[in-house]
């Protein structure tokens, strides 16, 4: 818990493939060892983020599902 | 950010309805997202997609579309304005999904680098011209696919 991300990204109300791209866009931009948090509602996107951090090698932090709300603390590699 | 090579992915395009351009866009941007290199072949109808006009107008016919969710019999689907009900009902959903649109998603294959090949032979066969598609496409034929798609980890006929 507590984890301080340095950027937060909002896809609440994107579904598929909205979530990945803009998650992929948000991480480009920030430094290596940084922590984006993603928020989205897209029932798949946890899926699919495990997918995508597995793929890229970025490291899914911390998951956690509040309500509707899927919520991803991700941190940039090198 | 893994070390080895990118995965290659290549694409054949090759339907010009709406509900036909989503899974090549889908994929596509989705692999470059994932650190994948991918390219997109656009033959036949599926040069629609990259064409600057007719990518915003892209539609969905009921007829002979049993798939449709409200099935419309086939002798009703012929009526005139049944496609225009059918393409406003399913730009409705996916606009509701929240998913982006053609034009959107074309755009950020563009941002991300996929690279687009237009079909040479099919340009000529409809009478296209290179400048109704949009500026970021090269032109090319079946070689030119062929040669990147040798080389790939993923091949999908959409």
């Amino acid at each position: 818990m507590a984890i301080q991300p340095d950027e937060v990204l909002d896809c609440s109300g994107l579904s598929c493939p909205m979530p990945i791209l803009k998650t992929k866009k948000a991480i480009d931009k920030l430094e290596v060892g940084q922590v984006l948090k993603m928020i989205a509602t897209d029932p798949g996107s946890k899926p699919d983020m495990e997918a995508w951090t597995k793929k890229t090698g970025h490291e899914l932090l911390e998951y956690q599902q509040e309500g509707e709300k899927h919520i991803f603390y991700i941190k940039k590699t090198g | 950010m893994t070390e080895e090579k990118p995965k290659r992915v290549a694409l054949i395009a090759s339907q010009g309805t709406l509900d036909g351009a989503y899974p090549p866009l889908i994929i596509a941007t989705t692999a470059v997202a994932m650190d994948m290199e991918v390219a997109i072949f656009f033959t036949f109808y599926g040069l629609n997609i990259i064409h600057k006009k007719k990518m915003h107008t892209l539609k969905v016919s009921p007829v002979g579309n049993p798939a449709m969710p409200m099935p419309i019999p086939s002798i009703v689907s012929i009526i005139p304005g049944m496609t225009p009900m059918a393409t406003g009902m399913m730009k409705s959903w996916m606009s509701k999904a929240g998913t982006a649109s053609i034009p959107d998603l074309v755009e950020a294959c563009v941002e991300f680098g996929v690279r687009m090949i237009a079909c040479q032979m099919t340009l000529d066969v409809l009478g296209i011209k290179r400048e109704e598609l949009i500026d970021e496409c090269e032109v090319g034929g079946a070689a030119t696919f062929l040669e990147y798609a040798a080389e790939a980890d993923i091949s999908l006929f959409m």
